[in-house]
């Protein structure tokens, strides 16, 4: 009787997490697949069965093709310096005692409290080809013609993943200190009586201790390179110039709700969610150790 | 401990400030990325005071419930229109004095700079406004979504209606040309679907005062362009520039209609087989090539909808000579700085040939009745929205837009203009074609849109990452697409 009454108190607790996950999430993703076989304009009620034809076109355009180029790009790029600095930051301030600490806590945690657009706003400053700090500073050392940071097509994605890693530094930093934090100094203690220097124990204290953090953090560098790149390109560039700095959601919002091609947007949001979840699963296997306990 | 506190203030401080500067620059940049059809929006009116406006329309409404007369048509009208330059007010405006020689009806009006983002959610669930006034071209391509999904009310027969209180009929007021165009007869069938409200022509605008102090004159034809281009890089000054890639569609329209006359612009409009291989197409080609060489270096790292108004700047900086634009350019820089003796100059396109035909674009808002239900055939339930679009071409409603700065294609309206409006819409007076057409309705093609086809590539021009042949195989290749998905 009592074990009766405890399961169908669960059943109560848990009821309305589950409805409103499946109202919120899974109906909605189920659509978002059905309505990616459907030729769609978005505002009218006009929808035609079309099956996988959206996947087809989809697959010999070379928009598409450009867009997917530069999400896996900055995918790459944003995730490999932001790991790397964060975690050498992260490092330095939790082991060492440098002057100022908090205040490079801080600092480093800023950006991540701005809003994107106030983000985009000051590297658009920043990188203005005339009166820009990054050229009035270059001209100190070259003359000529301004470097167009974000007219060159050649540039343009770099000049974003680096307002990207300036924008996500802060909140790895802190991710990767938490757990530092928890590393038990006596490892350290011993380590050092036995010899090892500080890049030894980096590696063999700190890092192997961090690794189960590191793997979830690596899941959260796809989604968040994903949609951060939309929102940094929607604000800087908007896609330009001539798709160069194109991502995979700029260009899915682009065909979804300016060219009266729901349906199609809605394929490239089906690809771009199959082709995250798969690469975070590669990511995942990939990382699997085993796991350490202190 | 005195340390804490001090960073304790500094922190609270930077988060109020954070905060403020968060909110500053969004609603900042909810009015930047506007795009070229809402550049016209100068103000940040807010939206709240639109919905405080309908609030009190509807009470005020409320005491005038009186039993209907002549018209016939009673009950709730949904108004949706998208706020630009000319302000939230004259619609209010329109709305009361509708309401007020209308008796029985109600007008229920939602505006906003962002008017999909208001709208769409309630036509998803099926409820569609009786009148929407947006134009094609925008953004988010509303009303081609509309257009494209055969989903607009026919309004031939309100041409023919009488205008409420007046005894012309609507056609009679509307100037020629307006309503026999690609744009307000979108399927080419002779019937009108969009009717033409505020328009304002297009062209090149450059600083008068520059011109005057260098004993300068405008170039009449391209070849003179390109000569004066030289004169002003010995001063290092560039010949041109461009606010975004986009707006190009007026320019590109104008200078097509130029170069090839009327017949073969409207076979081109239609994307026709073999077009652009014609002379007359690549002597357009030609001229925005060499245009683009001749264009301010680093126009292409300002060319997006944050950063335009950089690209307008150097016109009043006296660091560019011409940019293609429309007269809502100068509400947009009023509050920018400037050189001094800077004076708005205006101008069609030059001609192609020593006196050939000089075009202005001619761009106009559209209004229009949304279909709401397909299979209902009762076309009796659009006579209210239709007797509203009728008396939108009354004097009366006239003079309320007029008075914001809004001109109707109504005969006789220029005559009524006075001071820098008069400037621009005297252009087609003195002797500029003026073109109102756009490329033909398809069906949706994906991935291919005219501005990533068109105009986007001129960026990669200026910036030399792509060739003049490589732009315009693009344009044959997407043009072969788009023809095989026109409508019939």
């Amino acid at each position: 009787m009592k074990k009766k009454n405890r399961s169908g108190f669960i059943i109560a607790c848990v009821t309305p997490a589950i409805l409103l996950f499946i109202i919120f999430m899974i109906i909605p993703t189920i659509d978002v697949f059905r309505m990616s076989l459907y030729k769609w304009g978005g505002y009218t009620a006009n929808k035609t069965f079309v099956g996988l034809e959206n996947f087809m076109k989809l697959s010999k355009n070379p928009k598409f093709y450009q867009a997917f180029q530069n999400s896996i790009l900055l995918i790459v790029v944003v995730t490999l310096v932001t790991f790397s600095l964060a975690l050498i930051f992260a490092y330095i301030l939790s082991r060492e005692k440098i002057k100022g600490q908090n205040f490079f806590r801080i600092v480093f945690y800023i950006p991540n409290i701005l809003s994107v657009v106030v983000i985009s706003a000051i590297f658009s400053a920043i990188y203005d080809p005339n009166q820009g700090l990054l050229n009035s500073f270059l001209n100190l050392f070259r003359g000529g013609d301004p470097i167009l940071w974000l007219g060159s097509q050649k540039l343009v994605i770099y000049s974003v993943a680096i307002a990207m890693v300036w924008q996500a530094i802060g909140y790895y930093m802190v991710m990767y200190m938490a757990s530092m934090a928890n590393v038990p100094l006596s490892l350290y203690e011993s380590a050092s009586l036995e010899g090892a220097g500080k890049i030894k124990q980096f590696f063999s204290i700190t890092l192997p201790l961090i690794w189960t953090n590191i793997r979830t953090t690596l899941t959260f560098f796809i989604i968040s390179t994903i949609n951060m790149s939309f929102l940094m390109v929607k604000a800087m560039t908007n896609g330009g110039p001539d798709g160069a700095s194109s991502v995979f959601l700029s260009y899915m919002y682009q065909e979804a709700y300016t060219n009266s091609s729901y349906g199609y947007g809605m394929a490239i949001g089906v690809t771009v969610f199959i082709f995250s979840f798969a690469l975070a699963g590669v990511l995942n296997a990939v990382t699997k150790r085993e796991e350490i306990e202190f | 401990m005195k340390l804490k506190r001090v960073l304790c203030v500094l922190m609270a401080a930077m988060m109020v400030f954070g905060a403020a500067a968060c909110g500053g620059n969004d609603a900042k940049t909810s009015q930047d990325n506007s795009d070229k059809t809402e550049a016209p929006e100068q103000e940040d009116t807010e939206d709240k005071a639109d919905t405080e406006d309908k609030a009190d329309e509807n009470t005020d409404n409320e005491k005038t419930e009186a039993p209907e007369e002549t018209t016939g048509a009673t009950g709730t009208l949904k108004v949706a229109a998208v706020e630009t330059a000319y302000g939230a007010d004259m619609w209010t405006e329109i709305c009361k004095a509708f309401e007020a020689s209308h008796e029985g009806v109600t007008v229920e009006l939602t505006i906003d700079k962002k008017l999909e983002d208001v709208i769409t959610p309630e036509m998803k669930s099926g409820v569609y406004p009786n009148v929407i006034l947006r134009a094609v071209g925008a953004e988010s391509g509303l009303t081609e979504t509309f257009i494209k999904d055969n989903n607009l009310i026919e309004l031939t027969d309100v041409l023919s209606m009488t205008v409420p209180g007046e005894d012309v009929t609507v056609g009679d007021k509307i100037l020629p040309g307006f309503i026999e165009n690609s744009i307000t007869n979108p399927y080419g069938d002779g019937k009108t679907y969009l009717m033409p409200m505020f328009y304002g022509p297009c062209g090149l605008f450059y600083n008068q005062g520059l011109f005057d102090e260098k004993g300068w004159t405008v170039p009449a034809t391209w070849d003179e362009m390109w000569e004066l281009g030289d004169k002003a890089k010995e001063e290092g000054i560039a010949l041109f520039t461009y606010p975004t890639a986009g707006y190009f569609d007026a320019f590109f329209y104008a200078l097509l209609h130029e170069s090839m006359g009327n017949d073969k612009f409207q076979e081109a409009l239609k994307y026709g087989e073999g077009i652009w291989d014609t002379p007359e197409a690549q002597a357009a080609f030609d001229i925005i090539e060499k245009l683009a060489s001749y264009t301010e270096s680093t126009t292409p790292a300002n060319a997006n909808d944050d950063n335009f108004q950089k690209n307008q700047q150097l016109i009043l900086d006296n660091k560019a000579l011409f940019m293609p634009n429309g007269n809502w350019v100068i509400g947009e820089m009023a509050e920018a700085p400037r050189a001094e003796g800077f004076e708005w100059g205006f101008t069609a396109l030059p001609a192609v040939t020593a006196g050939g035909e000089r075009a202005s674009y001619s761009f106009f808002e559209q209004i229009w009745i949304p279909n709401d239900d397909p299979t209902n055939d009762d076309m009796s339930r659009f006579d209210l929205s239709k007797e509203f679009i009728a008396y939108l071409y009354s004097d009366e409603a006239a003079a309320i837009f007029a008075k914001a700065g809004a001109v109707q294609p109504i005969q006789g309206m220029t005559d009524k203009l006075d001071g820098d409006n008069k400037l621009y819409y005297s252009i087609y007076d003195t002797g500029a074609v003026a073109v109102m057409d756009a490329f033909a309705t398809t069906e949706p093609v994906e991935g291919i849109t005219p501005r990533s086809t068109f105009f986007d590539p001129i960026n990669s021009l200026v910036t030399g990452d792509k060739t003049k042949d490589d732009w315009v195989s693009q344009i044959k290749s997407d043009s072969d697409q788009l023809r095989a998905a026109l409508k019939e």
